[in-house]
């Protein structure tokens, strides 16, 4: 392999500096920015031991979400900490596939660039990148959150395409539950125009003329990520931050809403727990569901209350 | 002080004229030169006139010769080391730039060791180069190797102020408990104290005072750290 021009080699063996250790042939994409130093590492175990965290919250305790709505309907900014997601949500008329002539469409677009964090490349979807984008399809598309059958038209003919476009702008950690809020709450605050079918004639209302209608959800579900940490003497932690996040033994990823009916149980490798444990975190997470579903529907509220819909 | 944006004409001139960072002397072909600015931001001048620059802030570091930084050793390539300070490339140190080191006898670093180093050669071409003496004396002035503590990310912009004596925060947090900090002009500080909890408080009111993050005034950051359990 490496008697061939070197642009064949792309860095077949990378050594430690993304140099290929057997011909020098440097990887084309920029190496990955270090793990954390030895004195963080120490530092961040240590306190954890203390149960103390490096932005003074409690273990359990989540970074409150800032959510932003804005002019239109369907587009949402959240922000937990100095992560930041935002979501889109349109709406499209289509003709269904012939296999499921009475359900809508919902498709999720997420794309982790190199805006988020210098850590992400464009070009190759990094680890991370597939892990938030099966997840946000398991939340909030095949846990059924938009009741499918109610975006049909008219069968087999004319359907709604919900397009769930996520837009990752900033990375401090935890971006898994920032997207899934950002997903959930962009779903809840958007509204398709009204349609009317006469015989086979399907007029769409603009949003001037009749006011918009709501999707019709199932539930409301919020994810909500546990690290967990080498030592065991450390108890697992809420929201973890990224410098927490990168020093984990692994994440637990639990998808839940308000009425305790658990979506998703994601554990992706990491430390081994106990049945016990795992049934002690969800009961904390039930919680923390409830809470957020509280404060979601207060901005919710507080949000279509300020907004005056134009009904002529 | 105005505002400047990147190729903008700057109108420095003195005999003895001085450019900090974020401008450019340019030379056209008929011989006379002009000064341009490379970064947004406020255009600054000293009183005489004679030294200009442009302050900004920015996260991304962009090495500049003696600026003193914190980095992390990556690997080690033969008798050099590899340091991420932050900046779009690693950056270079030679192994024995070192106080007192020599073939036989060098510094033990491992790979994660942090490292207060000076930017001895950066150069828009190459891979910035560190060392941690003083290249004329020999002596360390500081520099090497720190253990302990912990690494306080910040913006470039806060940072500088840090450095800056006559800056609020350091006092303020000073007098309330004795901690040691080493500022990296890479938006990296370091700090250690006797207990965890000081640290945190540290590290918590920098991010707070930190104008890419809370913006807080000197008079917000006394309420804040009476909030604070230290």
């Amino acid at each position: 392999m490496h008697k061939r021009a070197p642009a064949f080699c792309s860095a077949a063996r990378p050594g430690a500096s993304g140099f290929c250790t057997r011909c020098l042939f440097r990887r084309a994409r920029m190496p990955r920015p270090a793990s954390p130093s030895i004195p963080e590492k120490e530092f961040l175990y240590s306190s954890l031991k203390q149960s103390l965290r490096l932005d003074g919250r409690n273990l359990l305790e989540m970074r409150a979400p800032t959510l932003t709505f804005g002019p239109e309907l369907g587009w949402v900014e959240c922000a937990l900490g100095k992560t930041r997601v935002i979501a889109q949500v349109d709406a499209k008329m289509v003709k269904p596939p012939p296999e499921r002539p009475l359900e809508g469409i919902i498709s999720i677009h997420s794309e982790l660039s190199p805006m988020a964090s210098s850590e992400y490349d464009s070009g190759r979807p990094s680890d991370e990148e597939v892990t938030i984008t099966r997840m946000l399809d398991k939340v909030l598309r095949r846990s059924d959150v938009v009741d499918k059958e109610s975006l049909c038209v008219l069968a087999g003919q004319r359907v709604w395409h919900l397009r769930l476009t996520i837009h990752c702008l900033a990375d401090a950690g935890n971006m898994l539950d920032c997207a899934c809020l950002a997903g959930v709450v962009a779903l809840r605050h958007f509204r398709r125009p009204e349609v009317e079918v006469v015989g086979d004639e399907v007029t769409i209302h603009h949003p001037s003329e009749r006011a918009p209608v709501p999707l019709s959800m199932h539930h409301t579900p919020y994810c909500l990520t546990f690290a967990y940490f080498p030592e065991t003497s450390i108890l697992p932690v809420l929201d973890p931050s990224h410098l927490e996040e990168t020093l984990s033994a692994g994440l637990l990823s639990i998808a839940l809403n308000a009425q305790r009916e658990l979506c998703v149980v994601q554990k992706a490798g990491g430390v081994p727990l106990a049945p016990d444990e795992i049934l002690r975190i969800v009961g904390i997470a039930v919680d923390k569901a409830k809470e957020l579903d509280k404060t979601v529907e207060e901005r919710l509220k507080e949000d279509w209350a300020g907004r005056t819909v134009e009904v002529r | 002080m105005s505002l400047v944006l990147p190729g903008e004409h700057v109108p420095a001139q003195h005999v003895n004229l001085k450019l900090g960072p974020g401008l450019l002397q340019q030379s056209s072909p008929g011989g006379e030169s002009s000064i341009i600015a490379t970064r947004a931001g406020e255009l600054n001048h000293s009183a005489n006139r004679a030294r200009w620059w442009v302050e900004s802030n920015a996260r991304r570091y962009v090495p500049a010769p003696q600026e003193s930084v914190i980095g992390v050793v990556i690997a080690r390539s033969g008798e050099n080391w590899r340091v991420d300070i932050g900046a779009a490339h690693m950056a270079n140190l030679d192994g024995l730039a070192f106080e007192g080191a020599t073939k036989r006898n060098r510094p033990n670093l491992k790979v994660g060791s942090l490292l207060y180093a000076r930017v001895s050669l950066a150069h828009k071409d190459m891979e910035p180069e560190l060392e941690c003496f003083d290249a004329q004396t020999r002596k360390a002035e500081g520099f090497g190797e720190v253990k302990g503590g912990f690494v306080v990310h910040c913006s470039l912009k806060m940072c500088r102020q840090l450095l800056d004596p006559k800056h609020f925060l350091l006092p303020m947090l000073g007098s309330r408990f004795p901690f040691d900090a080493a500022t990296g002009l890479n938006g990296r500080v370091w700090v250690n104290a006797k207990e965890a909890k000081h640290i945190i408080a540290v590290s918590r009111c920098i991010e707070a005072v930190d104008p890419d993050g809370g913006g807080m005034s000197e008079a917000e950051m006394k309420k804040f750290l009476g909030t604070l359990d230290i």
